[in-house]
Formats: structure tokens, sequence, C-alpha cells
């Protein structure tokens, strides 16, 4: 068996021959297509094959190459929290990497398949490189790379003017949380004199608290804006639907999660003693991001743009797992914040794979029906029924509808928030209380969200010509959906054994070392202190099994000698037509209203008459329904008034006159001049 | 033995009983009407006349519309006997959990909302949207009507809270009272009755859902009434059981199982007879209103939670 360290590197090597190789056959784009996606699946396979040997063999492992930079070095470490990552971007790039074969043919003779396979491989590189990275210069170099890679991805489609403004929209806002994160690598290089997080991690007493609350605050922008954390998410509803459906499947399944990796490094890793605030600050921007993200997601018709509003959610609940852990180490409750933590990693993992699932389903209908807005769907069940089936399970898993894993991580958010509730300390008590809360309302609000996807996409009549000449896809998207489907389920009944190896993991973190003892996850049976709570996935989907397969067959003796006639529709008396079924709008739009206070809907109708003069025969009428984004109202266009108006005052210096500019030189050598004589 | 036979009734008493307490609604409120009412029985009649019929499905609809009564009603099968009902030794860890039972129903309530968009028919989607809405405001209400007794109780074990509470000093009743106020809202709303929806109407104003099921004739309409009435009683139970837990056989002998079953009995008909009374002298309300009443319920929990902690 070849060693932890063998297989990621052979992993990063077949990235690499994937991603030249791509562009070097990019005159054929059949041979270029299977290239790409046959090297990003190969060197996936390896990744999940270095992360399993860590995660369950134990081998840690860590090596630098030397590089000819002072301070830079190219080191790299796996521990289980590395690994873990690793494993959940591996298995993830491995099924995208299977499903991109198919996908990608509709793009043939249309756009460059070559670049994709470059950048689509550098990508995967990329994402694994950070989450391995052990020295902080290095790091920015790999995120540089995940970064720019995905935004030659987001900007494939490049004939849509859209796809280039929202690629242009991610570049500055990623730019901006890169500039954050600098900043606080910057910090802590200044009080450890290192950039190797190691020597960081080792030295960290020598941080100030001072610096410590400055660092969380610029690495909680920073990452916080990879992640989609609102208000830093306006990049993410834009760019993941632009992206072709496997690289969203990544993006928003994955590389988000980046973001979350870098929490856990930096806030529960490296630096020690937490303040309580900073758990408190993650669960209230928890709550809000899994609130506003879901509610957005209601108004949201472009079906991309919808599943990229769920990552918003999911990243919230995913915060409030782990700012329940900031908030108990800080308590000095260790084996809650452990059954926190496994919270928060075990949703990162199933967000991932039914998110991707989602992603692939969708990916799956669009290249079909070739538009992403979900009106025009309808009655797809039919005509590509095991896509149909797929996506519903995804959104099952969404919804946290048992026995799918959805469920096991929600279940275990709501347990270690209820733990919180009852801790002796007066603002975490209340915050935990806001941030279940809005767990409780966020998982209702999902499912409406994913009875009107899943309705207004699969059921019912076509309602539109596109829609009622859809087929089946090929059998590369069908065997990585089916994949993802079974992961699903499997991770939900098994998630007594995913949380028994995620605890590991957790307490392999500095913070929280030979601290699991109070509390036992076994089977999801849950006792902590005084707290006791327990639920088996296993027993849920045999009792439904059961149940279910008993009352069929019962209901059916019983009635075996009535007949089942096939009519058409009751409409009143009408015939049925795709026009008479509920629209995606119309299906949100009382939630829309209930929440106006927030979303803002606004309507502007307008009515074109046969004759203008008597307005009694409308010819058309339209009705334009738009909900308003009160981040940009509130956040966004403030700050951007403020930045003209500067730089209005700005342009005043910049008169265009020479003698002007000399007068400054002047003037700025004699500040010199004289701050240097003071000293 | 005894857990054997208990284990039998806790498994069928909730089928068994549920179209029971649908007729004793409707003849209660049939004699606040001024009515004589149909018997108390007549349920169960309806649904042996429903199993015998032809059934028309509609040319549009999927499996899913085929396979949702049957789902729906598995869920309510399978959260009775989780509950504590007449006892609390059938105590079981493998599906006693709230959150377990609420995501049980809320699973149900996904497949029959798919279901009325299925046949494609104007009445099932805005039926399920409106069914959507409510349930989706009503789960917060829900969750923390019964987090107040978890907390109390130190734990999310429906059998537990049963334990817990019946012990539970008189002068510690306020939160309680206070959550269950929170809690008979969310009832209202999930069982469907007034002043969230009319379990009576088939105007396509006032009705929720009804309108998702306006499409099912036949065994599969007979097995989604089953399953609306198992989930009222469930519901009546969880009120009668989590925060009046007295009276309930905390020990596994015949007497104390046999006492269990008559005192369940009235405190259910104790509920259903409330139900019937706030039914007739209640308007519905207007849509639009109900968030109010919803976030009221959520309100409520909250201050009990508040008292508690």
């Amino acid at each position: 068996m070849l060693t932890s360290q063998t297989n990621f590197i052979i992993a990063l090597i077949f990235l690499a021959i994937g991603s030249i190789g791509s562009l070097a056959f990019r005159k054929k784009d059949s041979i270029s297509n299977i290239w790409g996606n046959t090297f990003a699946a190969a060197g996936s396979a390896f990744g999940l094959l270095a992360a399993a040997r860590t995660l369950f063999l134990n081998d840690i492992f860590s090596f630098s190459l030397p590089s000819t930079f002072p301070i830079l070095s190219f080191s790299f470490k796996m521990d289980y929290l590395s690994a873990f990552f690793v494993f959940v971007i591996s298995l993830i790039a491995l099924l995208t990497s299977v499903y991109g074969m198919g996908y990608v043919k509709h793009y043939y003779r249309k756009y460059d398949i070559g670049s994709l396979g470059f950048f689509y491989n550098a990508f995967i590189a990329g994402m694994l490189l950070v989450v391995t990275a052990n020295n902080a210069l290095f790091f920015l170099i790999v995120w540089e790379i995940m970064t720019l890679a995905s935004y030659f991805l987001v900007i494939f489609e490049r004939n849509e003017p859209k796809n280039i403004e929202a690629g242009s929209l991610y570049f500055i806002m990623t730019h901006i949380g890169t500039a954050f994160i600098i900043l606080a690598f910057l910090l802590l290089y200044k009080s450890t004199g290192s950039f190797d997080f190691e020597v960081i991690k080792n030295s960290a007493g020598l941080i100030s608290p001072l610096t410590k609350d400055i660092v969380f605050v610029l690495a909680f922008i920073g990452f916080g804006t990879k992640a989609g954390i609102i208000p830093f998410h306006i990049w993410l509803p834009s760019a993941h639907p632009a992206a072709p459906s496997h690289v969203s499947a990544l993006m928003s399944g994955v590389m988000i999660k980046t973001g979350i990796y870098m929490f856990i490094r930096i806030f529960l890793d490296i630096l020690p003693n937490t303040p309580l605030w900073w758990g408190i600050i993650m669960l209230l921007v928890g709550s809000i991001s899994s609130l506003l993200g879901v509610l957005y997601a209601l108004s949201a018709h472009d079906i991309k743009k919808l599943l990229a509003y769920h990552s918003i959610e999911n990243i919230g609940i995913i915060l409030l797992g782990l700012g329940s852990t900031l908030a108990f180490t800080a308590l000095g409750l260790n084996s809650l914040a452990i059954v926190a933590l496994i919270a928060a990693l075990f949703h990162t993992l199933n967000h991932a794979v039914f998110k991707a699932l989602l992603f692939m389903g969708a990916g799956s209908v669009i290249s079909k029906t070739h538009t992403r807005n979900i009106e025009e769907y309808g009655g797809l069940i039919k005509l590509m029924p095991y896509t149909a089936f797929f996506f519903l399970i995804g959104s099952m898993a969404i919804s946290a509808l048992p026995p799918f894993n959805g469920f096991a991580s929600e279940w275990l958010t709501f347990q270690s928030l209820f733990a919180g509730i009852q801790s002796s300390n007066m603002i975490a008590e209340w915050s935990f209380v806001i941030a279940a809360g809005s767990l409780a309302f966020t998982g209702g609000l999902a499912a409406a969200c994913f009875v009107k996807v899943f309705g207004v996409t699969f059921l019912a009549r076509s309602r539109s010509e596109e829609a009622s000449h859809a087929s089946e896809s090929s059998i590369s998207l069908k065997v990585s959906m089916a994949i993802l489907s079974i992961l699903t389920l499997v991770f939900g009944v098994l998630a007594g054994t995913v949380a028994t190896s995620l605890s590991k993991v957790s307490e392999s973190l500095n913070t929280l070392k030979g601290s699991g003892v109070a509390a036992t996850i076994q089977n999801l049976s849950m006792t902590t202190q005084n707290v006791f709570a327990s639920v088996s996935m296993p027993g849920i989907l045999l009792g439904l099994l059961i149940i279910i397969t008993v009352t069929v067959l019962i209901v059916n003796f019983i009635s075996r000698k009535q007949k089942e006639i096939t009519g058409i529709t009751w409409d009143c008396g009408t015939k049925p037509s795709p026009r008479a079924e509920i629209t995606a709008t119309g299906f949100s739009r009382s939630i829309v209203t209930i929440f106006r206070g927030i979303l803002q809907p606004t309507k502007q109708t307008d009515i074109e008459y046969h004759d203008a003069n008597s307005r009694y025969f409308p010819k058309t009428r339209t009705v334009n329904l738009e909900t308003t984004d009160i981040y940009k109202k509130y956040f966004y266009s403030p700050i951007h008034k403020l930045i003209i108006k500067v730089s209005q005052y700005v342009k005043k210096v910049q008169s265009g006159n020479v003698n002007a500019y000399v007068l400054y030189i002047f003037i700025v050598l004699i500040i010199l001049l004289i701050s240097g004589v003071i000293k | 033995m005894i857990t054997f036979f208990a284990w039998i009734i806790q498994i069928i008493l909730v089928p068994v009983l549920s179209p029971l307490f649908v007729g004793i609604i409707r003849k209660i409120k049939a004699r606040f009407q001024n009515r004589k009412g149909a018997s108390i029985f007549q349920p169960y009649r309806d649904l042996r006349k429903l199993f015998g019929k032809d059934e028309v499905i509609s040319k549009d609809a999927s499996w899913i519309f085929k396979y949702m009564p049957f789902i729906l009603f598995g869920t309510t099968l399978i959260v009775g006997l989780s509950l504590p009902m007449f006892t609390t030794f059938l105590k079981t860890n493998l599906t006693g959990d709230f959150l377990v039972v609420i995501y049980l129903l809320a699973f149900g309530t996904f497949f029959l909302a798919l279901a009325g968009i299925d046949a494609g028919s104007a009445f099932g989607g805005f039926g399920s949207s409106r069914e959507m809405t409510i349930s989706a405001l009503a789960e917060g209400g829900l969750i923390f009507s019964m987090l107040t007794l978890a907390i109390v109780a130190h734990s999310t074990n429906l059998n537990q809270i049963a334990i817990s509470i019946s012990s539970l000093p008189l002068r510690s009743f306020m939160p309680i009272i206070l959550s269950f106020i929170g809690f008979f809202i969310a009832l209202l709303a999930e069982t469907g009755r007034f002043p969230f929806d009319n379990p009576a109407t088939h105007l396509e104003l006032t009705m929720i859902h009804e309108a998702m099921i306006l499409e099912y004739s036949g065994k599969r309409l007979a097995v989604i009434e089953w399953a609306a009435a198992n989930k009222q009683l469930i519901f009546l139970a969880l009120g009668a059981n989590l925060f009046f837990p007295w009276g309930i056989a905390n020990s596994l002998s015949i007497t104390a199982v046999f006492a269990g079953i008559i005192i369940f009995l009235i405190k259910l008909l104790i509920l259903s007879v409330s139900i019937a009374v706030l039914e007739s002298g209640m308007a519905k309300y207007r849509f639009f209103r109900l968030p109010d009443l919803l976030f009221t319920s959520f309100i409520i929990s909250v201050i009990a939670i508040g008292i508690i902690i």
C-alpha cells in the first residue's frame, strides 16, 4: 500500500497532467474532454485514498519543498482536519468529473473545451492545496490559484454578457476578501515572527488579546467572503449559476467550504483561548445567513441561482454549529464543543453531497431544456424519470427529512443549540435561542422551497415547447447522480458511524484536545453532562420501509376488486392547460408577502390596449414581480456612494497641472525632512 | 407478555381511534349549530365506503401522486408508535425524539404538497402553496413549545419528557402552560382546523388541505382521510401527554395500563371538546392574518423558555 503522502503527490501529478494535457489536445474537443475529466477523476481518486489513509489508518504526514525565497516555504501538512476536507473535496470532484464527461458534450464546438479542462483540473488541485498548505504565504499563492481557476470557469460561457458581469463581481469580491486575509496573516506574522502555521500555533501565546480580536474580524470577513456569509455573499448567487453545472456543484458544494476550513484552522487550532463574543458573532451571522438565504431562495426562479442561495443558507447552518463550538470552548464546556463541531463538520460533508447532487440534477435538466428559468419546465418526471428521482432525493435531504443525511446533521446542530440554551451565561443563552429559532424556521422554509422547485420543474404538465421534448440524460450523468443519491442515504443511515469518525477529527484540534470524554455519540445517541437525546437512523429507514410496504399491500388487498380509471384533471369543466398550473412565482408569493418587511417585493403592471382611447379591451397585460435586495440597498450602495464621493474630492488634487505636482513633491520632502529631524 | 400486548395496543391505537375523534368533534360542532349531526362512528363508515369505490387518476399524474397516500399514512403510523400514549415504559430510543416526530410529519406534508401539484390542476397548486406556507411558519412554534418541555426534562425524548413533567411540582407549571398555548395554536394549524383551515369546505377561496387532495378518489382518498385523522390524534396525544402527563402508566402492570388507557381517552375527549367549542365560536381568519397568529405561538414559547433559563 502506498503511503498517504505518496497518494497525495500522485493526485497532484495526475491533476497537473490532466490540466496540461487538455490544453495540448484543445484542437479536438472530445479527446480534450475525456483526457481532462479522466485525469481529474484519477487525481481525485488518489486524493480520496490519501485522505482515507490519514483518517482511518492515522497516516499523518507533513513535508516541505525548499524554495529560493527567504520566508516562503512550500510546506504541506495533512492532519485529521485537512484529511477530512481533502476527503470531501476529492469525493465530490471524483463524481463531478464522471458527470463532466457526459455533461461537457453539449459545449462541443461552442466553447473551448481545452481551457475548461485546464482550469477545471487546476481548480481541484488548488482546493486540495488550500486545505493542506502549512505556510501562510504558500497558502495565499494556492488560494489565488483556486480563485483564479474558478474565475475562469465562471466566465467559461463567455458569449453571455451576464456571465462576464458575474465573473467580474466574483473577481472583485473575492479579492477584497483576500486583502483582509493578507492583513490577518501580516498581523500574525508581526506578533509571532513567522508565516508558518505550525510556528504561529506554538507561539500563539505571544499574540495580544487585541491583536487576536482584530485577526478574528479580518479573517471572519476575508474567509467569510469566500464562504458566502451574508452580507459578503453578493458574488455567490450570480457566479455559481454562471459556471457549467458540474463546476457549480464543485463551487457550491466544496469551494465555499474552504472558508469554513480556515475558520476552524485559525479559530480552533491556531489561536487558543478564544473569547465568548467570537462565538456569539458567529451564531448571529449564521442565523441571519440561514434565514435570509432561504428567503431569497424562495423568491428566485433561476434554478441554479436558487440552489446558490441555498448554499448561503447551509453555510449559515454550518456557522451555527461552529459558533456553538466557539461559544462552548469559551464557556469551558469542551465536551459540548466537540458535539457542536461534529455537527458543523457533518453538515459540511452532507451539504457537499446533496448540493452537488442537486446541481447535477439541475444541470441535467438545463442541458435538455436550454433554460435556467423554472417557469419554463414542468412535467419532466415523465420524460426524465431518473433525474427526477435523484433530484427528489437531494430535495428531501436538503429539507432535512429523515432518514437522509441532512436530517442527521441538522439534528445534531439542533441538539448542540439546545444544550447551549441551558448554558449558564445570559448573553450566550439568548444567542442560542435566536440561533435555534432561525434554524427551526429555516427547516420549514427550505421544505417549502423544494416543494416549489420539484413541483414546478418535474410535476404536472410541461410549460414550454423545449420542456415537452426533453429526454433523459446520458449514462455518465445518471451514474454520478445515482452514486451521490446513495451516499445521501448512506451518510444518513450510518450517521452514528460518521459522527464517531468526525469526533476523532474534532478531538485532534489544539483547543479541544483530550476533552471528548463526557460526550458520547454512538449510533446518534447523544449523552452529555445533563442532556440525553437519541435517534436511530436505521430504525427510521426500516420503520418507514416496512410500514409503507405493509400499508400498500393491505390497501391493495382490500380494494383489489376496485378499478383504477385514468381520466383528465378536473378543472371546473375547462380543458386543463399548462396555464392553469401554479407557477413558481405564484407558489412562493404568499411567503414573499408574509416576509415583505425583509424581501420588499415590488410589483409593476403594464397593460397594452387594442384601442388606446377606449380602455376596455386590453391586448396584453404584463405583471413584473420582483424582490429588492436589501443588502444591496442598505449596505453596498451606501458604500458605493461614499467611494464615489471621496473620489470626487481626491480628484481635485490631481489637477493635471505640473506646477501643482512639483509643489506636492516639495511639501512631502519638507514633511519628511522635519519628521527626520524631530526623530 | 404484557409488554408485547402493550406494544400491539400502542401500534394499533392511533389508526383505530383516530376516526372516532373526527366523528366526536363533528358531532359536537353539529350540536352547537343546532343540528343533530351524524353518528360519531360515521367516519368509519365513510372509510369503508371509499375503500369500496373505483377511482379516477389523472393522466398527468406521476408515481408521486400514486404513492403519496401510503407515504403519508406510513409516517403517521411510525410517529404514532413513537409517542407516549397510555404508558411511558414503551420508551423508544429509536424514533422517540421530538425532532424526529416533527420532521417525520414534515416528510408526509412534503409529499402531500407535491401530490397537490402533480395533477396539474389550478386548485392543487395553490393548496400546496398555502399548506407549505403555514407548515413552515408553524414549525417554529411547534419546535419551541416542545423545546420548553425538553429543557425542563433535560431530554428531547418524548417519553422521558412525559416522565419528567409528571413529577414536576405544580408551582413550576407556569412556563408549561404558556408553551401549551403556543403548542395549541400550532396544533390548530397543523391539523387544519379553524381559524387556519376549514375542514368542511369545498370553496376554493378558503380551502387548503381539501384543495391538495381534490383529485383523489376511492381507496387513495380513504387512506389520505385516515392519515389526516391519525395526524389529528397524534397532535391531541402530544398535547395531552406531554403538557399534562398525569395518569399515564409509568409501571408495567395490567391495572396501570388499563387506567392509563382510560385516562388517556378522557384527556383526548377534553381536548377534542375544546377544539370543537373553539371552532364553533370563531370564524376562519383571512390567510394573511395567520402568520401573526403563528408568530404569536412562537413568541409565547420563547417567553416560556425565557422564564426557565
